[in-house]
């Protein structure tokens, strides 16, 4: 029997005559199961959860109250910092609150050009959660190892054109950055040919798995109307059947010039929740397949957009998109100066927690480990 | 699709015909309009939205502090009848979206009377859940009370901590750093956040 000390939160289970058979566990902060520095205070009966409660802000830097110190465009490296798996979705995020606040039209190649890297990152951010979650459930290492050595690939492109392997800081208000360098759209295309090979390999050994079945069928599910309540979005509810993806629901950029499908799942477990990433890869390699034959010729930034002292009218906007980890907003206010009056990120990671107690109550604390990982957090994101 | 505020406030005060329920034009080009909600019918009128209208997903809650009520309605401009607050208030905006419907935001707004005692809000959580951690980051945050919350505590920072940091007269301490003989512009600064270190 652990006794708690008395700064933790005494959950009402803990009173009555059986509190003396309960084992409290701080699962946390550092733990390569909780994917970062994050926390969780479980009480225990025997290895049943009986109750949940998160901890967070140990990665606390308070990103929001920083960026209304400074102009709007550099809080844009600092976007990257967010969920540092996939930067050049948050750039996107934030440069289109911008763009939607002060009325910043986008050239078409630079449309075309932030779909593909939206894409890619998604890859990423997919491809890395298949290693992490065989992780959680005990295959540490082989199954990170082949899922980092595509990222890698698509890491070498990224590097190539903005200068960095993951803090891209690519996104302008208005475009992006640079144009493309001489034969990347080609080395982007081999990229795509190569990728769905790699994920029927990837499929074929985890679609079956004993273990992988064992581990994850009928583990960690919700009805759907739980999870619309609790603001969870992404693949997460798309696994339990919920057809709302932000791509097609409120289309953002020129997601519909694209045809692709949204992938579906049934039950919602976490079976389905790695389920439901492979196929969005695969709708993800659609898109960029499309956007690289289809990627047009022209200007790559706003050429009238102003860099220095740029104040966008008085107002407020919110745009949001859809990350690879679900519904990423950015809410700003401008009064009209230099620096944003309010920057509000509406992290997907953070939100997608809103439930994690509801979904682990009752079962073992081995399956903890495993819904964490479905749920897939990434803790900058989630800190800010 | 952007949701039509106008047309909503007509729904609102047809169900509801004795809400508070305000219109506010956004000047800039993203035009989001927003309805404030006096804080007596927030639960009501965010209730009748999920159930009549669909809105059921309660995406974003952000908090904004507010020292100059000028600046805010500048921003957010009041259209018709309601006065402006005169004095700094705290403010909650909350984006709604229908995943059924597909449309949204519908962007609510609801403000506390005062900075410091009234800065009590309804809180949202008995209607939607994504509220409980985003209500407890604008308690921790902004210091706004959110009269109803399950479990109101500090979120991002540690119990012990004292005051509001996103507040915009918040004063950055200088402890934060292990300053082994702390001397001139520091010490200066840290009485200016501690007064109580002049008696010292």
């Amino acid at each position: 029997m652990v006794s708690a000390p008395s700064t933790y939160s005494s959950a009402p289970i803990l009173e009555g005559s059986d509190a003396d058979q309960l084992l409290r566990v701080s699962l946390g902060p550092q733990h390569p199961s909780t994917h970062g520095v994050f926390r969780m205070n479980v009480v225990l009966d025997g290895e049943t959860v009986v109750s949940l409660k998160p901890v967070f802000g140990y990665l606390h830097r308070n990103h929001e109250k920083i960026a209304e110190g400074v102009t709007y465009l550099s809080s844009m490296p600092y976007t990257d910092r967010l969920d540092y798996i996939c930067p050049l979705s948050n750039n996107w995020a934030y440069a289109s609150a911008v763009e939607k606040l002060a009325g910043i039209e986008v050239p078409e190649r630079a449309e075309y050009m932030r779909v593909i890297l939206a894409e890619l990152t998604r890859l990423i951010n997919h491809t890395a959660f298949m290693g992490f979650i065989l992780g959680d459930m005990g295959a540490w290492g082989s199954a990170l190892m082949y899922a980092f050595r595509e990222r890698e690939l698509i890491l070498d492109l990224f590097e190539d054109l903005t200068g960095a392997r993951m803090m891209a800081n690519f996104m302008r208000f208005g475009g992006c950055r640079n144009d493309l360098p001489a034969g990347w759209a080609e080395k982007c295309s081999v990229l795509v040919d190569d990728y769905g090979p790699f994920l029927d390999e990837m499929e074929k050994f985890l679609v079956g798995n004993e273990i992988l079945l064992a581990r994850c069928q009928d583990v960690g599910q919700l009805p759907k109307e739980t999870l619309i309540n609790g603001g969870i979005t992404g693949p997460m509810l798309r696994a339990a059947g919920v057809n709302y993806d932000i791509r097609k629901a409120d289309p953002y950029g020129i997601y519909e010039r694209f045809s692709f499908r949204i992938p579906l799942g049934d039950k919602g477990d976490c079976y389905d929740r790695i389920m439901i990433r492979f196929l969005e890869m695969r709708e993800s390699l659609k898109i960029l397949r499309q956007a690289l034959d289809q990627l047009p010729d022209g200007d790559y930034v706003n050429p009238k957009i102003k860099i220095r002292n740029f104040k966008p009218p008085v107002g407020e906007a919110y745009a949001r998109i859809e990350g690879p980890k679900g519904e990423l907003g950015f809410h700003l206010i401008s009064d009209g100066t230099v620096n944003p009056y309010r920057y509000r990120v509406r992290p997907p990671s953070f939100i997608n927690l809103t439930l994690l107690e509801d979904m682990c109550l009752g079962l073992d604390l081995a399956d903890v480990v495993i819904i964490l990982g479905s749920i897939d957090i990434v803790l900058g994101e989630v800190d800010r | 699709m952007i949701a039509e505020t106008e047309a909503i406030l007509g729904e609102i005060r047809t169900a509801l015909p004795d809400a508070t329920v305000t219109l506010l034009k956004n000047p800039g080009p993203a035009a989001q309009h927003s309805l404030l909600i006096g804080n007596d019918d927030l639960l009501r009128v965010a209730g009748f939205l999920r159930e009549a209208l669909a809105f059921d997903l309660l995406s974003n809650i952000t908090g904004v502090d507010w020292p100059d009520a000028k600046k805010a309605d500048a921003i957010a401009i009041h259209e018709g009848e309601g006065m402006p607050s005169e004095i700094g208030y705290l403010e909650t905006v909350y984006h709604l979206f229908s995943t059924t419907r597909r449309i949204g935001p519908l962007i609510l707004r609801a403000r506390t009377t005062d900075r410091d005692q009234q800065v009590q809000i309804p809180s949202l959580v008995s209607l939607f859940r994504s509220a409980e951690f985003q209500e407890r980051e604008i308690f921790d945050l902004y210091g706004i009370q959110f009269t109803g919350h399950p479990d109101l505590r500090r979120i991002l920072m540690w119990d012990e901590f004292v005051d509001h940091p996103m507040r915009k007269d918040y004063v950055a301490p200088d402890d934060y750093e292990y300053e082994p003989t702390p001397h001139d512009a520091v010490l200066e600064k840290a009485r200016k956040h501690y007064p109580s270190l002049k008696d010292e």
